[in-house]
């Protein structure tokens, strides 16, 4: 250490200079010549058979290059958009896994499938075509929320699934759960409903496609997180691109939050349509159209039930979860509510016998995968306001519930009953300093005060833990992904000791060119500003499966330590070389190799130099240069966990909810910048509380209309709904990577919806309420208060 | 967004010309308009801005009357020492519409032609019993609006000011929604020697006052006086954030709550 922009310093980010003067580069800012615009015709009908399409009225007019459909796509041989897991149910046989074709054909399946793709010279004329484009349907019944859809005689969103089933999903052992209920002495059960989510982030989509004819190359600008993997789907599955022939660019990318970790249909017609006019075509969303367009998260509706003994030890825990999957499915759809969510069941207890049956359904609604925390927000939601079901039901305090079943700190790693093995945490740790930090031991004289005031107030806390650092690629390939989860990065070091550094993780918003450059700089000894991290381009890194599910640092940056660590290596051998002295007695320290014991030493660039002008080199053992490149593969996920603490204030007039502190205790392993990190607890801990108190995609039962279709009735959070949140890193080392470290992309938005709900329940548990859907939103509180039916306060 | 025309009228008389021509539209702030142009829900020909007119400007007290000019954007009232000296209200009421971008471009003119059913301002013309002047007559505050997005203007006639008598107390108290924080629910209660008014927006597609609050509060001006007036539901607003019977309770709330911030003297 000693190094200022070493591991551990909050220095500020290299990246914000161009973002905050407005010099980013994104792809809306890109211009290419001879561009055109396109704009897609878009299903207003949930469900609806697709009888024609006319485009005569649009094509005659001003502008316009071209209107495509999908049976134009049909014609030229283009593929569906592929699925990249194939989950598998409890009889043993894959997932239903219909056709998704880019542009739809025969059938819409939810409002916003793209039915066609103006294309004019102009993004006004294109659009002013698009409302031109005669299309002739004929509208089906819908059905948009999993009850229904699972309801014999409910329509069908494909003709050949009848039953809306994708797939009936399982984990656990059925018979030791059962035998553990049938000698409890309590059982706690919850019903609840974890809301679906537009991600919404601050860029909307957006992809530019160019074919060159004389390279044959193909190039796509997308909005993405994971080009190389846009590129693997697109290029192989979809329009049958060879993988040399295809260049995918990410540049900047403002927010993702899941939303742009998919290969969507748009960057498959945007790219087929420039390779099919031979000229560049450029589309990006609008806010309206990502409300209908971008995957959705969330959207459970679940029944658990806790077994207990008498002394309130958990003996088993059954979940019958549904989860909505919309009218397709998307990337990784089908595997965020089963194996990102069962095995997390367990949280932080030793609950020893858990059963979890998922239900994956087909409804005509957007397209749910991941959304910030996927899967894991939802298990731990479930779980925590469970485990304070469990506590009131057997008059039990709440901490001291949790402290009971708790999985000691001296007992990792530990073996859960689903699948996972935790390799390191502190729970009993998190807790401690949670309850603490969040003056829990007081609350009772701050109700008091509220009350005075004839305010509800409430505390609430949940613990977690999260599975991330997706993923060990021997382990999901036995869950069904049809990729490897493993991250690349090259560090190309510079005859001059400069480094560039090449990874296949994405940066939208995380701080990444900051982040691993500090790994560098912490581990060759020279400052932050020497070294420039570059990704997001297939042409120039060499692969990589991109960022998200907190896989970056613990996985992309164990790949950049492991090829640091061999560009040391290489530089030992040199620099014994050059001092003439054993490679064993070569240290490298503070960026200078020395011989053991002596004042013989040499700089970092002086090795480097060396390595680029090899006059005298040992040319016979070492090849000249300095460029070393790593694929790391985990051998388990990383598993950070924490205790968070929230207080509330209702006001029972309004059934407005105050959000009055928040209190985060999170082990993440080793910080590598601790100013980062803090933003990104804020974010996330927002995004969670957003869920719980605000947001909520709401579709019209009847007709599949999205009714929250944009931001004046989809509430977004806002910085005046939260509180100064304080945050506090109580952190073991992960055991199975170099640098110890977990990852905290998601742990804020995977502990707050659990930790504000259970704070917006004990407000209202002297009126005898057990349960808050989220969000917790006016009206609905409003709506319990008054079934409570006691007396509100004082006007 | 579609290609328009573009007028730049100095006066009343040259702008109400311009707004006769076919698919000519006036734009104040633009904070309602631009947004229905973007989603090309409206594709006016002609755009005739209304801001370099300066007979449309303008904050004044005249004896019991405080007028200000249709052009007269939300953050200069909700900054003006003669607004807060006269009805301090009504400075409070400015202050809480939009964000500082929409108070910085959002004008009263504009607010009151366009008649959303959640828009703030109306409240106040109905709670106060303002008068809106036109170009070619003068509106009571009663028949100013007709129903949702709906007032007696007629095509092209243009709002000049809004003269609004001066109240003992007023206090204006409103419930936003948590997405687009315009009101649920806004209530406008203002005391006059001759009587109270309270005003009701957001919760029908126009403002409607409460006679059975006013009876109430003019026999006495309190809260507690406003205790059992239930408003009924039937014919209320009712959305995904608020259900009619919600909003009929927030009614009730609000009412209270402005009743309570008037009579300690609180805007």
């Amino acid at each position: 250490m000693g190094n200022v922009t070493g591991i551990g310093a909050s220095i500020l980010r290299k990246e914000d200079l161009r973002f905050i003067t407005g010099r980013g580069n994104y792809v809306a800012d890109i211009k290419l010549p001879g561009m055109t615009f396109a704009v897609f015709v878009r299903s207003p009908h949930a469900h609806a058979k697709l009888l024609g399409i006319d485009a005569t009225a649009a094509l005659a007019m001003e502008g316009v290059v071209a209107v495509l459909t999908g049976a134009d796509m049909k014609a030229d041989n283009v593929g569906g958009i592929p699925c990249g897991w194939g989950i598998t149910g409890k009889d043993g046989l894959p997932m239903k896994e219909p056709p998704h074709p880019a542009m739809a054909y025969e059938k819409v399946r939810h409002v916003g499938d793209p039915v066609a793709l103006v294309i004019a010279e102009t993004v006004d004329l294109a659009r002013l075509a698009a409302d031109s484009v005669v299309v002739d349907y004929e509208s089906l019944p819908a059905v948009v929320g999993v009850l229904e859809a699972l309801r014999p005689g409910a329509p069908a969103v494909f003709e050949d699934i009848p039953d809306n089933l994708c797939c009936d999903w399982e984990i656990g052992d059925r018979a030791a759960t059962d035998k553990a209920f049938a000698g409890a002495a309590h059982v706690a059960k919850i019903s609840l409903v974890n809301n679906r989510l537009v991600g919404n982030p601050m860029e909307p989509r957006a992809a530019i496609a160019q074919y060159e004819r004389a390279t044959d190359r193909t190039t796509l600008w997308s909005t993405s997180q994971f080009p190389h993997v846009v590129k693997l789907l697109m290029g192989n599955f979809v329009l049958g691109i060879p993988q040399h022939k295809l260049r995918v660019v990410a540049p900047d990318v403002g927010g993702g939050f899941g939303v742009k970790q998919f290969h969507y249909a748009e960057e498959a017609v945007v790219t087929w349509a420039a390779r099919r006019l031979g000229v560049p075509v450029k589309w990006v969303s609008e806010r309206s159209e990502g409300f209908v367009s971008d995957a959705q998260g969330r959207d459970h509706v679940s029944e658990a039930e806790l077994a207990l003994d008498e002394t309130g030890k958990f003996l088993g825990l059954r979940v019958r979860t549904l989860a909505n999957m919309g009218g397709y499915l998307s990337t990784f759809g089908p595997n965020i509510p089963t194996n990102l969510y069962g095995p997390l069941l367990a949280g932080v207890y030793t609950t020893p016998a858990i059963y979890c049956e998922v239900k994956v359904v087909f409804t005509n609604t957007v397209p749910v995968d991941a959304y910030r925390g996927a899967g894991r927000p939802e298990a731990t939601f479930l779980l925590e306001r469970l485990v304070d079901v469990a506590a009131s039901d057997m008059g039990m305090d709440r901490v001291a519930i949790r402290r009971h079943n708790m999985i000691q700190t001296s007992a990792y790693p530990y073996q859960t009953p689903v699948m996972m093995e935790y390799d390191s945490g502190d729970p009993s740790g998190c807790l401690d300093r949670a309850l603490a930090l969040g003056d829990w031991d007081g609350f009772a004289a701050r109700r008091a005060e509220s009350a005075k005031r004839g305010k509800y107030r409430g505390i609430g806390l949940a613990t977690y833990v999260e599975a991330c650092g997706l993923a060990p690629s021997r382990i999901a390939g036995r869950l069904g992904a049809r990729g490897g989860l493993y991250e690349s990065a090259t560090v190309r070091v510079h005859a001059t000791g400069d480094v560039t550094v090449l990874i296949g993780t994405h940066c939208h918003g995380q701080g990444h060119e900051t982040t691993f450059a500090q790994i560098v700089s912490d581990k060759l000894g020279i400052p932050a500003d020497k070294i420039e991290v570059v990704f997001g381009d297939t042409d120039k890194v060499q692969f990589g499966m991109g960022t998200y599910g907190s896989r970056s640092l613990s996985v992309g940056g164990s790949a950049l330590a492991k090829s640091v660590d061999k560009v040391i290596l290489k530089g030992r051998k040199i620099a014994a070389h050059l001092l003439e002295a054993g490679e064993p007695d070569i240290v490298f320290e503070d960026g200078k190799f020395s011989v053991a014991g002596t004042d013989r030493s040499l700089r970092f660039d002086e090795i480097c130099l060396a390595a680029y002008i090899p006059h005298n080199y040992p040319l016979e053992v070492l090849e000249p240069g300095l460029e070393e490149q790593s694929f790391y593969d985990p051998i388990n996920f990383t598993f950070p966990g924490g205790a968070h603490v929230a207080e509330v204030e209702i006001d029972p007039d309004t059934g407005t909810v105050d959000l009055l502190s928040y209190v985060a205790v999170d082990d993440i392993g080793t910080v590598i910048n601790p100013m980062i990190v803090a933003g990104q607890l804020h974010g996330g801990i927002t995004q969670g509380a957003g869920q719980a108190l605000c947001e909520s995609a709401v579709y019209d039962d009847a007709s599949g209309q999205l009714l929250s279709g944009s931001f004046m009735d989809y509430a977004m959070p806002r910085a005046d709904i939260m509180p100064n949140m304080k945050i506090l890193t109580h952190s073991t080392r992960c055991t199975h990577n170099d640098l110890g470290v977990k990852g905290c992309g998601e742990v804020g938005t995977i502990g707050s919806p659990a930790t504000v709900i259970n704070a917006v329940v004990d407000a209202l548990s002297p009126l005898g309420i057990t349960h808050v859907d989220m969000p917790a939103a006016p009206n609905r509180i409003w709506r319990l208060i008054q079934a409570a039916g006691l007396p509100k306060a004082a006007e | 967004m579609q290609g328009f025309t573009y007028h730049r009228p100095t006066s009343v008389a040259d702008a109400v010309v311009l707004l006769q021509s076919e698919g000519a539209s006036g734009i104040a702030g633009g904070m309602t308009l631009l947004p229905v142009m973007k989603h090309r829900l409206a594709t006016p020909l002609a755009l005739v801005d209304l801001s370099g007119i300066a007979a449309l400007g303008g904050i004044e007290v005249d004896g019991e009357t405080l007028t200000i000019g249709a052009m007269v954007r939300h953050v200069a009232v909700a900054d003006s020492p003669v607004v807060a000296a006269a009805i301090p209200a009504l400075a409070a009421l400015a202050a809480g519409i939009g964000d500082p971008a929409v108070r910085n471009r959002g004008t009263i003119g504009g607010v009151l032609a366009n008649a959303d059913p959640s828009a703030d301002y109306p409240a106040a013309v109905a709670g106060l019993g303002a008068t809106i002047v036109t170009d070619r007559r003068e509106i009571a505050a009663e028949a100013m609006f007709t129903g949702l997005f709906a007032t007696v203007l007629a095509p092209g006639e243009l709002i000049v000011a809004v003269k609004f008598p001066v109240p003992l107390a007023a206090a204006y108290a409103k419930f936003r929604s948590p997405a687009s924080r315009y009101a649920i629910v806004g209530v406008f209660v203002a005391r006059f020697a001759a009587g109270v008014r309270v005003a009701v927006t957001g919760a029908r597609p126009s403002v409607f006052r409460v006679p059975e609050m006013e009876a109430a509060l003019s026999a006495r001006f309190d809260p507690a006086a406003l205790a059992g007036i239930a408003i009924p539901p039937d014919g209320l607003n009712g959305d995904i954030h608020a259900e009619p019977a919600f909003r009929a309770h927030l009614v009730g709330v609000m009412a209270a709550r402005a009743v309570a911030a008037a009579g300690s003297g609180a805007a």
